[in-house]
């Protein structure tokens, strides 16, 4: 999927936990977030992104998220 | 003789039967007061009348005034009785009962009396019983029977009010004055029971008269909800179908397919003849009302635009080819696999929507889960309560509404969030008003005035929040932060009943400077000191109801709202009990039940996720074959995909995505890119234009199923007519098929046949695998009407308020929950922010409402924009106005009001060629991806013509309705 959009999304998603002052929980709720609610091709295109452009465009907490808990 | 008892809660002592007119309302008092009717010892709550205790005991006592919808009124003279020890004849419906009385109700000397009434009565009354349209259904006639009038004697010669011209202004029924005996039933009804207050009585004494405010009715305040027609004891006020076909012969009770109300109503039949819907007295969620859509507005399922044969054909550029079942089920089949072979099993998915029924949903996702074998499986709720289901989850445990609608008579303060209940949850709405007639508070949060703020009578607002669009979580956080920082917190409950931790960080967050009223005032545009009364009158006045619908949803941060909300909600300790609670108002009759039935693409029926492996073993058991654990794709990403090329079939089970769904242009490229596009549905909608499939729905007055409204209560539709879509161009039948069995023969096409007799077997496998759902069945639904889930062994007759002791999911969890405002931003370019809504008359996409006589009301879409707005830009009432976004354009005419705010336009959606989704964009809720409909920026200059997209669509719609084989020049559009 067009992994602009794919960003937008999931920075989206960053922004609702960024006010968690939890930063460890807010990481994990994110990566939670997204193996819950998105299909696996919309994980891999944004994995993919994370690889290939090192996340280039994502949330912070976002791309820490995807690094520690979905790519690992 | 036999003493006869009646209790409220010893029914079985004296039934109270339903059918029955008790003359005026039940008593709800719990002490017990016997008296003596006519030799018989009765025992009923103090309070109730006579005449009521009466018809308890048996004896029919006479009367025209009255009926037990409303209060007593005492006018008629007709039921007078006679009590011994009391001087004169006093009025049954108007005399409480009181402690060891003896009354008498037939002596001669009441008989000598009701029958001099009755003889005035009459002398005044076209005497035209054998031809008229309530012979047989009329309580004059009735009591001019029981009174024993033989004889008028006073001529028909004098002054008298024969021969009015009757007012047909309404399309659905009549008013002829002449047979009015001006007994104000209709004029109660629509005080009481309605809370429009359109008719009164005009005049005195012989000149009064029944008067919709010196206009007809059409052109009057009247809303036509009917309920005045219903309380007609005469054939003053008659429904037009009654007046054509006569009086029905048999009657089936079942539940309204329009809102999530979700009203029950009673199908009055000739044959396979609808002839009126009735409002059912005992419907659990609507108590005899119902509105103009419910009541009237059923003609669209015998409308000659119902596509009763099924389609088939290779690319949308071609002659549609009709053809039988077999054949269009076979070739719909045979694309799936072919596409799947090519593309992958992932390349298809398919949308229900929530107006199916409970089976047909359940079936559906059962098809695309089990036989498609994947979760890519959406539903309409993606598009409007989406955010309800994660937010409630998330923070209550259970993604449903906590209350019955009946709660709200016991709530002091009302607080209405981005929902307008009059208009689009109008039986409910009613209710409401009734409760601030009473004297509850209300506060309404909403950019716009809807009817409730000031526009209602006897009704105001305490506070109208008139936010700027877009803001509702800094509204929320605002109001936090009062409850937070003056000390309004209900800490024992949240003590004892919430995640302590969870609260203490909700706290210390709400009470930051940066979210206090003061600090959020700017983007909300509010006064904070307003601001502040509303949060203290919503933690302090008594029990505190939110209210709240699409308004809170369709936003970037619809989760987060509605999260805060219960947080609001849990922090003042309103929730739990009757009058308080989280109440999502849904939009459509099944938006719950098609979310309870797992048609989200991440969840199994009873909202248990795809990756719990417990769950899916369950299913894979019950349904014999392996299932994806891998969330399925909802209805954006299937579209960006299609859009893409790599989704590539839908099967679309009564939505239409191409009307409803934001950002219209790119709904329509993706159809347009499918090799297979599936639509199932009644008539040929907006994305049938795009369709290689086409199978013939059934109405909701020709199938089996169930409905789950917004309250979880699950009512019964039933079948009263045979379904047409058996019909074919030949004149001849085929089997006409219910919805849920033309999917089962889909699924056998496929190689996976569903053994089912009936929809009453889906439900059972429903029970057996939903613990929620435990305890339903079709005849447990015959015995109690209606059952709200959980239905369990715990709850064998269902649950009317939800986490009473503790939470679902045990504690209550507060989320912090950030204001991050919308990248849906005005600028010099779009200065102005488009907000949309929904009317009365209409409903939704407008497919139904749009074929039936509700147009009168609501012709076209306008948009409305404030004076000062209009007079910058030349505007006048009634202009083409030219409305862009960085979506796209359409042209609509003015309608200038002080409704909506400077800096705020607002329109409807309920015709597709008003384009609104062409203009609304593809910004999204952060956890669901529910559209962000309810904000836009555009701007809106005068323009001469229609705009491009629209011209392009009226040549592409004219196209493919020809291609259909139907005339573009009589197919409603």
């Amino acid at each position: 999927m067009e992994v602009d959009k794919l960003i937008k999304m999931a920075n989206q998603i960053g922004d609702f936990f960024e006010a968690n002052p939890d930063v460890e929980d807010a990481k994990l709720e994110i990566a939670s977030h997204l193996k819950k609610f998105w299909n696996s091709v919309m994980i891999k295109s944004l994995v993919a992104h994370v690889q290939q452009q090192q996340g280039a465009g994502l949330h912070p907490k976002v791309l820490a998220a995807i690094q520690q808990h979905i790519q690992a | 003789m036999d003493d006869i008892k009646y209790t409220p809660s010893q029914h079985s002592v004296l039934k109270y039967d339903a059918n029955k007119d008790y003359g005026t309302p039940k008593s709800d008092s719990d002490v017990m007061v016997t008296l003596n009717i006519d030799g018989v010892d009765v025992t009923v709550p103090e309070g109730t009348s006579i005449m009521h205790a009466a018809q308890l005991g048996g004896v029919t006592v006479p009367k025209l005034c009255a009926t037990d919808s409303l209060e007593a009124f005492g006018s008629c003279r007709l039921c007078l009785v006679e009590i011994e020890g009391r001087r004169g004849y006093p009025a049954s419906c108007t005399t409480p009962v009181a402690s060891g009385i003896k009354v008498k109700t037939q002596t001669p000397k009441l008989a000598d009396v009701r029958r001099g009434v009755m003889e005035l009565y009459i002398s005044d009354h076209p005497l035209d019983c054998l031809t008229c349209a309530a012979n047989g259904d009329c309580e004059l006639q009735d009591m001019a029977g029981a009174v024993g009038l033989r004889e008028v004697r006073y001529g028909y010669e004098g002054e008298n009010h024969l021969g009015q011209a009757k007012d047909e202004s309404n399309p659905y029924f009549t008013f002829d004055a002449s047979k009015c005996i001006v007994c104000s039933r209709c004029v109660r009804a629509c005080e009481e029971t309605q809370g429009t207050f359109a008719l009164t009585i005009q005049g005195r004494g012989f000149d009064s008269k029944v008067s919709a405010g010196n206009q007809d009715f059409l052109d009057s305040e009247c809303v036509s909800c009917g309920a005045c027609v219903q309380a007609c004891p005469t054939a003053t006020l008659m429904e037009k179908t009654v007046i054509a076909a006569g009086t029905p012969e048999h009657s089936v009770t079942t539940t309204c397919a329009y809102c999530g109300v979700g009203c029950s109503f009673d199908a009055e039949m000739k044959g396979e003849e609808v002839v009126r819907m009735t409002p059912t007295k005992e419907g659990g969620a609507n108590h005899g009302h119902s509105c103009v859509k419910g009541r009237f507005a059923w003609g669209y399922a015998t409308h000659a635009d119902r596509i009763t044969t099924p389609m088939i054909r290779k690319s949308i550029h071609d002659p549609w080819q009709k053809v039988g079942w077999d054949e269009a089920i076979n070739y719909a089949a045979s694309e799936i696999q072919r596409i799947q072979a090519q593309y992958g099993k992932d390349a298809v998915g398919g949308i229900t929507s929530s107006r199916c029924t409970n089976e047909e949903v359940y079936v559906t996702q059962k098809l695309i889960r089990a036989v498609f074998g994947s979760n890519n499986v959406d539903t309409c709720a993606r598009v409007c309560h989406s955010p309800t289901g994660y937010g409630l989850k998330q923070t209550l445990g259970e993604s449903a509404g906590t209350q019955t609608f009946d709660s709200v008579m016991k709530s002091d303060v009302i607080f209405v969030m981005g929902a307008n209940p009059t208009d689009g949850h109008p039986v409910f709405g009613s209710l409401m008003k009734r409760r601030l007639r009473e004297g509850a508070k209300l506060i309404v949060a909403d950019p716009r005035a809807i009817d409730l703020v000031e526009n209602s009578p006897h009704i105001r607002a305490d506070y109208h929040l008139n936010l700027r669009p877009g803001t509702n979580v800094a509204l929320i956080s605002a109001l936090a932060h009062v409850v937070v920082t003056e000390g309004l917190v209900k800490e024992d409950f949240v003590k004892e009943r919430c995640e302590w931790d969870s609260f203490v960080a909700w706290r210390d967050f709400v009470a930051k400077p940066e979210n206090s009223p003061e600090a959020l005032a700017k983007d909300l545009g509010l006064d904070p000191q307003k601001v502040r009364e509303a949060a203290r009158l919503f933690a302090t006045g008594g029990n505190a109801a939110i209210y709240y619908g699409l308004g809170v949803t369709e936003h970037s941060q619809g989760s987060t709202t509605v999260m805060g909300i219960a947080n609001l909600a849990m922090a003042t300790g309103n929730i739990g009990r009757e009058g308080v609670g989280v109440n999502p108002l849904r939009g459509q009759n099944n938006v719950q039940g098609s979310c309870d039935m797992g048609s989200m693409p991440h969840e199994f029926p009873g909202y248990r996720h795809v990756s719990d492996d417990e769950t899916r073993a369950l299913f894979e058991a019950a349904w014999g074959v392996p299932l994806s654990a891998d969330p399925g794709l909802r209805i954006p990403n299937m579209l960006d995909l299609a859009a893409e090329g790599s989704f590539k079939a839908v099967y679309c089970v009564g939505e239409d995505i191409a009307q409803s769904d934001p950002d219209t242009q790119h709904v329509t490229h993706a159809l347009e890119n499918m090799e297979c596009v599936i639509v199932q549905d009644l008539f040929l909608n907006e994305t049938a234009k795009f369709a290689h499939v086409f199978f013939p729905g059934a109405s909701f007055l020709e199938k089996n199923g169930t409905f789950t409204n917004a309250e979880r209560r699950i009512s019964p539709v039933r079948k009263v007519m045979t379904p047409k879509n058996g019909l074919r161009e030949d004149g001849k039948h085929e089997a006409g098929l219910e919805d849920w069995e033309i999917t089962a023969k889909f699924s056998e096409a496929l190689g996976y046949p569903m053994h089912y007799n009936h929809a009453s077997d889906i439900m059972d496998e429903i029970a057996a695998l939903t613990p929620t759902f435990k305890g339903v069945s079709f005849k447990k639904l015959d015995e109690l009407g209606s059952i709200q889930w959980p239905c369990n062994d715990e709850a064998p007759t269902g649950t009317p308020t939800m986490h009473v002791e503790e939470f679902v999911r045990g504690k209550g969890k507060f989320f912090v929950t950030q204001y991050v405002p919308t990248t849906e931003r005005v600028n010099g370019k779009f200065p102005l922010i488009l907000t949309t809504g929904r009317i009365l008359s209409q409903y939704n996409v407008g497919a139904q409402t749009r074929r039936t006589e509700n147009v009168v009301w609501h012709t076209e879409d306008k948009i409305e924009i404030h004076p000062h707005d209009a007079e910058d830009r030349g505007i006048l009432e009634g202009d083409w106005v030219g409305i862009s976004s960085r979506a796209g354009q359409t042209v609509l005419r003015a309608k200038i009001t002080e409704r909506v705010q400077p800096g705020v336009v607002y329109t409807t959606f309920h015709h597709p060629e008003s384009g609104a989704n062409v203009i609304t964009t593809d910004n999204s809720d952060w956890a669901t991806n529910c559209p962000e409909y309810k904000v836009t920026a555009v701007q809106v200059t005068k323009v001469n013509q229609l705009s491009e997209w629209q011209k392009d669509y009226r040549t592409f719609s004219d196209t493919q309705i020809e291609l259909s084989g139907m005339d573009p020049q009589t197919v409603v559009s």
